[in-house]
């Protein structure tokens, strides 16, 4: 469950490799949670698409590793003060996530009890295409509009 | 398994998306760490959909990552368009409105 923490770190490719790896990871808590859809849309859509979309930008660019140049030096948040402040803030907000989710009842107990799971596709489409027919027709008119703003801004100009 | 360790590896990965969201400087790594922390929610919203035994939190998962597909396409496109006016991906070079 762990080998998750790769992520934030490092440079460009590496990130982008890491965090392919960590969806993997997650597709199968997937399956452990009885989603076996989810767990192969994960892996199709994140995996497989949206991360070699990712992967094209980065070699298509020729990305140059991220330089802790003078410039992030010269920084005013960068300061000594700002820096206290902000590890302060972060701090508390660790401890107070802590302490909400050790006195949240009933964290321990199994995640299947009683109830079974619902894992049909065929259910599954049918709860989508009846109580989220509107939010569906919503997501794939945006869908369309991403499209056209991507190849609109990605296009140069002059043409 | 229990929920609640679904929830802390969720609250774990939130955490580490919106880190890296305000520690990088480099504009796909700050993509990146948007898409960890909608990954995180989708797994809150599996783990609790399983829990109540509902199929709604599958649903929703589903119109999480088609909003991230949408929203990876218009970044990166973005992130081309602005490569190409300032040969880089820092985010403090990016300061002015109008260029």
């Amino acid at each position: 469950m762990g080998s998750l923490l790769v992520i934030g770190q490092r440079n460009p490719i590496y990130s982008v490799l890491a965090l392919i790896v960590s969806f993997f990871g997650l597709s199968g808590l997937y399956v452990l949670l009885e989603a076996p859809f989810v767990a192969v849309v994960q892996i199709i859509i994140y995996a497989g698409a949206i991360m070699v979309l990712f992967l094209f930008v980065v070699m298509l660019l020729n990305v140059p590793r991220e330089d802790a140049s003078e410039w992030d030096q010269a920084h005013p948040y960068y300061r000594p003060w700002p820096t206290r402040i902000g590890g302060a803030l972060a701090l508390l907000m660790v401890v107070q996530l802590a302490w909400a989710l050790s006195r949240t009842p009933g964290l321990g107990v199994g995640v299947n009890a009683d109830r079974p799971a619902v894992s049909s596709v065929a259910e599954l489409g049918r709860v989508l295409f009846t109580d989220y027919m509107f939010a569906f027709e919503v997501t794939s008119i945006l869908i369309i509009i991403a499209m056209m703003g991507a190849v609109v801004l990605a296009r140069k100009r002059g043409n | 398994m229990p929920i609640g360790s679904y929830l802390a590896l969720s609250a774990l990965l939130f955490a580490i998306g919106s880190a890296g969201f305000f520690l990088r400087r480099n504009l796909i790594t700050l993509l990146l760490s948007v898409e960890i922390m909608l990954n995180a929610v989708n797994l809150t919203f599996v783990a609790f959909g399983r829990e109540f035994g509902t199929v709604d939190g599958q649903i929703i998962t589903f119109f999480v990552m088609t909003v991230a597909a949408a929203e990876a396409a218009v970044g990166l496109a973005l992130v081309i368009a602005l490569f190409r006016h300032r040969e880089s991906l820092n985010p403090e070079a990016f300061t002015s409105l109008k260029w």
